[in-house]
Order: C-alpha cells, then structure tokens, then sequence
C-alpha cells in the first residue's frame, strides 16, 4: 500500500475504510428529530423570497409544512410538480447562493433554514417508499426527440412523457444521467444515487434512452428534425478550455472533469490513483470539486491555482471554506506560465498576476510549485452546436428555450441564458417541454 | 388523491374547509382571494340588521400568546359584528356566489332577539342565493352586551326560539354558532336542535385576557389604557373545541346532529381529528389570519394523503369514527397497565422527565452518574408526563404489559378482562360484576 507520501501517481494512498469515510455524504441526510426541529423554523412567509430564489421555483414553505405536519410524501410531490430532479438538487443545489441565501432566517440570524436538507429528507422518503408518483396523460402519439441525458434533457423528457408524448433520448455516453453520473463530486451523489434517479425517473413511462449516439456523428441535425416534429438539445458542456501554456501536453496534465469523471464511475476508490502534490487551475466549482476529492483520496498536498482574486471566484465562499476544511491551499493572483518535467510532470511555474482596471496582467514574478499532477479546471465549451445560431459561446435560445431554427429547442448549460447548474437546467427543460408540449398541441 | 368533496346539509363544497365567519370572509375582496386559494366555501362575516353598523375600536383588536421562536398559539380579539353596512354585504355575496356556484357560502346572521328583526333580514339573505345561514351566538363581547351573540346563546330557550323563526322565514339550512361560554354545551345544542337547526357549529371564541402591560396597568389589547376581555381563539382553544364538539355528538339528545368544526384547526391533522370527533366539516380562522389563505393547499394534501394511506375514500367515511371512543372516566379499563420506557438512542439527556418525574410525580426515574435516564417500572404508574415533557417525540413510549405479566409496582398479575370503576371493589357505589 502507499501512502500520501508516495511521490508520483499512486493507487491507495488511504486505507479503503478511510476513503468509504471520506466519500460519504458531505451532508447527512435529516434523522426525523431533526427534520421536524429544522421544519419548526420555517415562518411560510408570503410570496417567499426563498421560492423566488429557487430556479424551478418549488414552493418551498408549504413543502416545509408538509414535512412538519408528517406528510414528507405531499412535500415530495410539491417538490417535484415543479423539479423532478429535486432530489438530486437537494444534494447539488449551492443553496448558500440560492434559497437559503434568500431565507428570512439567514437575515434574522444568520442561520437559514436548512432547506436543501429538508428537500432531501422529503424527497428521499417518497422515492424510497414509491416507485414513481406521477401518471402520464393518455398517449397524443407526437413524437419528440431529446439530445443530452443530463438534468434538461431529463426534465424536457418526463415532462412531455407526463402529458403524453413519446420521448427518444439520445445520449453520446453508455450511461444517462450527464454530470449527475459523471460530474457531481461523489459525496454529494452517493448510494449511486444518480444512476436511481434516473431509474426512478423513466418511472413515467413513455421515455427510451438510446445511449452511444452523438449528435454531430451517429445522430445529424437535419434528420433527427425530419423525424420529429420537435428536437431538445440538453447537450451541456462537454468540451475542455486549453490551458495555453508550455508543456500542457506532459503526463500527470489532464482536464479536471476527466478526472471525476474516472472517479465517479470507479467501482473501487482504492484503484484509483492521484497525484502527491496535485495543483487545480481554476476557479469554479470543478476546481474546488477536484481539489477536495483529490485530498480525500490521500493526495499530500492540494492547490488551487486561481489568477484572479479571492472575490472574483465563481466558487461560493461556502466551497472555497469547505477546500480550505479539507486541507486544500487556495492561491490566488497565480497564472499558468509552463509544466515543467521531464515527459511527466514535476513542477508548475506560475506568475503572479495583479489588475489595476485595466485587465489582468502578469507582474513577470513566478514561483514553482511541486507537482506531479495537474487539473485543468479552467471552463468547458460546447462540443456541438447542431448548425444553430450561437449568442456567446453557447446556442442562442429566446423565450422558453426556442432556438434559432424551427422545431428546436435547447435548455441546461448548452444553451444561452442562465447559471451553469443542475437546477437551472432542469428549470430549463422543464419550461422548453411546456413551450413544445403547447406547440404540439396546437395552442401556440 | 382521495376525494375531498363533503356534502354538508346538502351544500357541496369542493374539500371540507370552510373559513369561519371573521375577517377573512368580511368582503367579496377576501372571499375571492380565498376561493381562488382553494378553499371549499366561506361563513360570511357576521351580519347586522338594516341601519347604521357598529363601530370597532380604532386602536389595537388583538392579543396574543406565543410558544417558542413566536409561535402563534392562542390570539385574542375585541371585534365587532361587520362594521360595513347590510346592503354593501349582501350585494358581494350575491355577485361572489353567482360567480363561484361550487363553493359553499354560508351567512353569518345576528340581529336582535325579536321575531320582527328575523322576518326581516331573512328574505334579503335568501335573495343573495346563499347556500343557508349561520346564527351567531357565539359572540363573548361587544355584542352581547347589547343582548345579542353570547347573550343569546347562554340561554338556551332563547336559542330555541330564534332557531324555530330562522326555520320558519328561510328555507335553506340553519346552522347555529355556539359559544363555547357556559358550563355545559350539551343544553344549547339540544335547543337549536328542537329549534329545528340543520346543524351547530362550534365553538366561537372564549372570554379571555391575554396579558396584562406591566407598565400601564391595563390588559392587552389595551386601548388608551384600558382593556376588555376579548375571543380567544387559535391552536390553543382546539382541546376545548374538540371536547365540546365530542359531548354533542356522543349526547343521545343530539347524537347525530351535523357539527361543523370550529377552534384552532391550523393543520390536516387538527381537521381529521374534528371529523373524527364527529364533524362533518371544519371552520377555520386564526390559522388563515396567521399564515394566509395558502394555508388550506396543506390541509388539503394531508387530509388526502391521510385518507389514501387509511384507504378512505370519503370525508363522509371518517366523520364520527372515534364518537364511540369517547366515553366516561368511570368505564376506562382499570385493568389495562402500561410502563414508560425511554429510547436511550432517541434520549438527549436533558434530564426533563427526571425533574418532572421526581419532583412532581412517582419518582419513578432514576438518573445514573454519566446522565443515563431509566424508568423504574415498580414505581412508575404510566402517567405520561414524562412523555409530554420530553424535547425529543417518541423517545419515551408507553408501553402497555401483557395479560399474565406481573405488574413490578403493585405485584398483581395484569389481567386480561376489562374491568372498571364500575365494578371496582374501592368504589363504595360498586355494583357487582355480571
Ligand atoms: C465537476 C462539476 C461539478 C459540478 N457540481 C455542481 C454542483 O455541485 N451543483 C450544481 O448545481 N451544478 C454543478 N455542476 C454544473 C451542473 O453539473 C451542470 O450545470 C448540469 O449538469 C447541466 O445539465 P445539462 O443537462 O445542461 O448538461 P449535462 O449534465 O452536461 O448533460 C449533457 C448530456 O448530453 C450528452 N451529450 C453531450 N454532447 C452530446 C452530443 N453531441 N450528442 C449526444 N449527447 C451529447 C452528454 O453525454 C450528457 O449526458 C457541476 C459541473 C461540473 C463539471
Ligand atoms: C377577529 C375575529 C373576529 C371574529 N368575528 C366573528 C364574527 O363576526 N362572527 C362569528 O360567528 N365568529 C367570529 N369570530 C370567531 C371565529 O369565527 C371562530 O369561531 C373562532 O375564531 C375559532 O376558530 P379559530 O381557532 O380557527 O380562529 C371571530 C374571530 C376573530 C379572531
Ligand atoms: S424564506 Fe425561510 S422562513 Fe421564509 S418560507 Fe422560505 S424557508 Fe421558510
Ligand atoms: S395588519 Fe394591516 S391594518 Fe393591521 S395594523 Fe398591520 S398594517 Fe395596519
Ligand atoms: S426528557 Fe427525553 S431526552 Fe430528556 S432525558 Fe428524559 S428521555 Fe432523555
């Protein structure tokens, strides 16, 4: 066995036990004691600013009452008529950014009501005594096509299956699920909790996922829209931003997403093998995800190369605390200038960085950091943009997710408009399935 | 989603709540919103007779009494009847009606204690096409004093009389309102009954203070220094209301009179018990006036849920079942025994049932050096309190022994007949057993 100290890349720096500990849930789910203690809190305030702050606008204090008053089945259901991935983002949801930032309580004491917990005690307690809640409306016989099994493809899909329709969706990877199977960092989605969802999910009948077809390769614009009479495209981010910098082609030098990506489909944490000094480049949530993960797997030392300021990070104050908890170092002003090594890896030479209002340059100071592995955590890009018109680097999307041709809409985090995240794109599916749902049936 | 539909005196409403007659039913502005909300149907904010309305207080008509974190539990009021004139009212609830047919709208009514008042009124309220009429006599201040409202309803003659004019001048349903104000409920439900009423509602609110400014000497609501008793009302009236609603329907007198709910119903639960209780429908205000007419979407999806996992398929199936289970102390079963017993995996050791207990009680829990709360079952006589005072639900449960077990506080073998008071042997009155 190795250990953190191990140089170079290695398999089991920690004992199995260890590592089972390390992956399990950041946030256990609510004994009931607790859940009815955290329900208590809530004030159901009118017109609550925690629903406005939600983006799939969950009515938040009656599903609070409903756990309060021992139906956590009715919270569920008020969940889910408005987010049926509301397990998922009771797990994933930044709700220090979102609901509970708006709560009253966060401003009457600093200590919102645990909402994202709440939701997952009520939603775990449905999907765990329930098969699937809903029942689809009597069959139009329209057929849609959904490209991308991540959150919008998935919320777009039930939706139309629930009033009716039929649903193809077609999914490049062997697996549905998108970034819930192969983004999330895994102690937010353990159990294989996204594999069950989305199980759970096509409860609904009237949905086939045909996997391994890329829209670009397999699958072609012009004949999916020859086909059906209304295409979803829910094909998020798939590509990786260069790093720009000399030596990026070294080994120990790979995307960070590549790397959770490994991580969460490892049956077995001990195989998996990280590096003993690891440096993130980035920012965002994927950053601070491969960063915290690294550590956890027994990685010695962790750095979070940032080059820009402490405020400027997307990664919420909550995120960039618990990396810091977990013993990741975060460092900021720092750009990447080389990768030193010799065909691996050995060292990162990074600039400081300073902007004084007119952009950010280098000071030409650098310092080296050890480092056997890199993660490029810098942004993702569309991998295709099925020929439609683009705003920015995404498809350009007006209304309910129409995109610039006909008969195509698009949602989640391929499409204009809108945070990157799971909630966000289930809002977004969610809303393009009601605008096709309505175009199909005539009434728009 | 089980079938909340009630058929309540042969007025149909889409789900058994119905906001009580107060505030929220005081105009058409209100009772559209509530409707819209989802409520089943509305009793109209009670109505004087033709003439210059009363007059409210223009300083503060309410108190409250709060539990942790300002929980709302009991609130008090000084209000009047509707301080807006007949003609206004009575035009809302025609257009309000007319333009929600399904919903139940029921007329609050007190005018004075004279036949002509009644012959009056009646015809102009039968005109708004209202599904029947509530009488008000319920009301503990203000009005009574001017020999309306409580007045009437603590004299149950008066009750009758007044019933047996509403029957005779108006043919749809009468229901009355009874103040929960008198000694015993039974008698005022018996007159509206040989009044001929449809069906009494109760209860309206308690004669209360809910404190007293320290400062000003005066009891709150005070206005300009002085205080009123007031209507109290809320969660904390519900054991009143639920005990009161139970001696009706279990009175052979009564039994089976429709009773409408009223006190304290803020949640499914409190509203299944009522029905429970025998009520065929439930009336709700301080919950609405404290959290908003939104407040019915989780009566609604309780009571369904409820209903769906107990396999009823009707509110009409739940009213009254737990009529039969309410009866005297003196044929409680003396032979069943129960002990406390603490979950030591739910227990917080806060040392609350130890105070309670061996302070107060039985000394029937022992506390170990390192915080370890038992129950010692040959002192404890199942009380309860232990339950009742502990922070943490279901860590302490009673737990009923077995026929053939020997009880450890008293030494004798728990029986397996019932057998009670009745026919107990310390009972000078015993009569012996058959
Ligand atoms: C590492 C990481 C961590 C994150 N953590 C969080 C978090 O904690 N909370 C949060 O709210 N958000 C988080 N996010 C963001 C969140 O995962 C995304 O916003 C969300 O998954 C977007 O959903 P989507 O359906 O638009 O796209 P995706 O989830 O990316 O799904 C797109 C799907 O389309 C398929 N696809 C792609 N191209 C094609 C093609 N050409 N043909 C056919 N199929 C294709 C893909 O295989 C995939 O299944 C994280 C993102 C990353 C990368
Ligand atoms: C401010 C206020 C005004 C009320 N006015 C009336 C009234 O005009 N007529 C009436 O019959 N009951 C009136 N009530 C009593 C209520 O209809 C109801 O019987 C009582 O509040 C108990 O129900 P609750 O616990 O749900 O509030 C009033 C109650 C309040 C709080
Ligand atoms: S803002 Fe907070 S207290 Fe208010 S309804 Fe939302 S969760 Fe409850
Ligand atoms: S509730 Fe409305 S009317 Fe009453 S005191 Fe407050 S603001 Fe004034
Ligand atoms: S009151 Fe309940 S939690 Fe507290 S010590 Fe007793 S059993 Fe334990």
């Amino acid at each position: 066995m190795s250990s953190p100290m191990t140089p170079g890349i290695a398999a089991a720096r920690l004992p199995e036990d260890t590592l089972a500990k390390n992956f399990t849930d950041l946030h256990a789910p609510l004994a009931p004691h607790e859940a009815a203690v955290a329900a208590d809190r809530c004030y159901f305030c009118h017109d609550a600013p925690c629903v406005t702050a939600c983006p799939t606008d969950i009515d938040i204090p009656l599903f609070i009452r409903q756990i309060s008053t021992g139906t956590p089945e009715a919270a569920a259901k008020t969940i889910f008529d408005q987010n049926i991935l509301g397990g998922m983002c009771a797990r994933v949801c930044p709700t220090e950014d979102l609901c509970e930032q708006a709560c009253v309580r966060e401003l009457a004491e600093g200590k919102p009501v645990e909402i994202g917990r709440l939701q997952r005690h009520a939603t775990d307690t449905l999907m765990a005594k329930q098969r699937h809640p809903y029942d689809r409306a009597p069959e139009t016989g329209k057929k849609v096509a959904v490209v991308g099994a991540g959150p919008a493809g998935l919320a777009c899909a039930h939706r139309l299956a629930m009033h009716g329709h039929d649903v193809t969706i077609y999914d490049a990877e062997a697996k549905a699920g998108g970034l819930n199977e192969f983004g999330i960092a895994a102690y937010k989605s353990t159990d294989d909790f996204a594999a069950r969802e989305v199980d759970w999910l096509l409860g609904i009948g009237g949905i086939t996922i045909k996997t391994g077809m890329r829209l670009g390769a397999e699958l072609k614009m012009d004949d999916l829209v020859g086909c059906f009479p209304a295409v979803f495209l829910g094909v998020g981010l798939g590509g990786v931003n260069a790093l720009r910098s000399a030596g990026e082609d070294k080994d120990g030098v790979r995307d960070a997403v590549g790397f959770i990506k490994d991580l969460r489909q490892a049956s077995d944490l001990t195989a998996l093998p990280v590096g003993r000094d690891v440096v993130v480049i980035g920012g965002g949530m994927t950053a601070i995800d491969a960063a915290v993960q690294s550590k956890l797997l027994g990685a010695q030392n962790v750095t979070i190369a940032y080059r820009r300021g402490r405020n400027a990070m997307s990664a919420s104050t909550y995120e960039q605390d618990l990396a810091a908890s977990k013993g990741v170092r975060l460092m900021f002003n720092a750009q990447p200038v080389a990768i030193h090594g010799n065909g691996a890896v050995r060292e990162i030479e990074l600039e400081h960085t300073s902007d004084d209002g007119t952009g950010l340059k280098g000071t030409g100071e650098t310092i080296r950091l050890a480092a056997d592995q890199v993660f490029k955590a810098i942004g993702q890009t569309l991998t295709t943009d099925g020929g439609l018109e683009l705003e920015g680097r995404k498809i350009a999307v007006t209304g309910a997710g129409r995109t610039s041709r006909a008969g195509v809409w698009a949602g989640g985090d391929c499409a204009s408009g809108g945070d990157d995240l799971t909630v966000t794109a289930v809002a977004e599916g969610r809303d393009a399935a009601m605008d096709i749902h309505a175009t199909l049936m005539g009434s728009k | 989603m089980a079938d909340l539909t009630t058929d309540f005196l042969g007025i149909k409403s889409p789900n058994p709540f119905w906001l009580a007659s107060a505030p929220p039913t005081d105009k058409e502005y209100n009772v559209r919103r509530a409707f819209e909300a989802g409520w089943g149907g509305v009793v109209w904010k009670t109505l004087g007779s033709e003439g210059p309305p009363v007059v409210n207080v223009n300083g503060p008509r309410y108190g409250a009494i709060y539990g942790a974190d300002r929980r709302l539990l009991g609130l008090n009021n000084i209000e009047l009847i509707t301080d807006r004139p007949l003609e206004v009212n009575l035009e809302e609830i025609t257009r309000v009606k007319a333009d929600y047919p399904d919903r139940a709208m029921i007329v609050s009514l007190m005018v004075p204690c004279e036949e002509q008042a009644w012959k009056d009124i009646l015809p102009r309220v039968a005109a708004t096409g209202a599904d029947g009429i509530e009488l008000n006599f319920g009301c503990p201040h203000g009005m009574s004093e001017r020999g309306m409202g409580a007045a009437v309803g603590q004299v149950p003659e008066y009750i009758e009389m007044v019933t047996r004019w509403c029957k005779q001048y108006y043919d749809k349903p009468v229901i009355v309102k009874l103040t929960p104000n008198i000694t015993d409920v039974r008698k005022p439900a018996a007159a509206a009954m040989r009044g001929g009423a449809d069906a009494v509602s109760l209860i309206n609110t308690i004669n209360s203070i809910t404190s007293v400014n320290l400062d000003t000497m005066s009891p709150e609501p005070s206005i300009d220094g002085k205080g009123s008793h007031g209507g109290y009302c809320g969660p904390a009236v519900k054991p009143i209301a639920m005990s009161m609603v139970s001696e009706i329907a279990r009175n052979p007198e009564t039994h089976g009179l429709p009773i409408s709910g009223i006190g304290g119903v803020t949640t499914w639960r409190d509203a299944a018990e009522f029905i429970s209780l025998g009520c065929g429908n439930v009336q709700v205000c301080t919950a609405a006036m404290t959290y908003g007419f939104k407040i019915v979407d989780e009566m609604k999806s309780g009571l369904s849920q409820w209903m769906d996992e107990k396999g009823y398929t009707s509110v009409e199936e739940v009213v009254g079942r737990a009529v039969p289970n309410v009866t005297d102390w003196q044929y409680l079963n003396l032979n069943y025994v129960a002990k406390a017993k603490i979950n030591q995996d739910d227990c917080i050791k806060c040392g609350r049932c130890y105070a309670a207990c061996e302070d107060t009680s039985h000394q029937a829990i022992a506390m170990s050096q390192d915080r370890t709360f038992t129950v010692i079952d040959e002192e404890c006589v199942a009380c309860n309190l232990c339950v009742d005072v502990c922070p943490v639900e279901n860590c302490i449960t009673m737990e009923a022994m077995q026929p053939g077990e020997v009880d450890p506080r008293t030494g004798k073998v728990v029986e397996k007949e019932y057998a009670n008071w009745t026919t107990h042997p310390n009972n000078p009155g015993a009569v012996a057993a058959e």
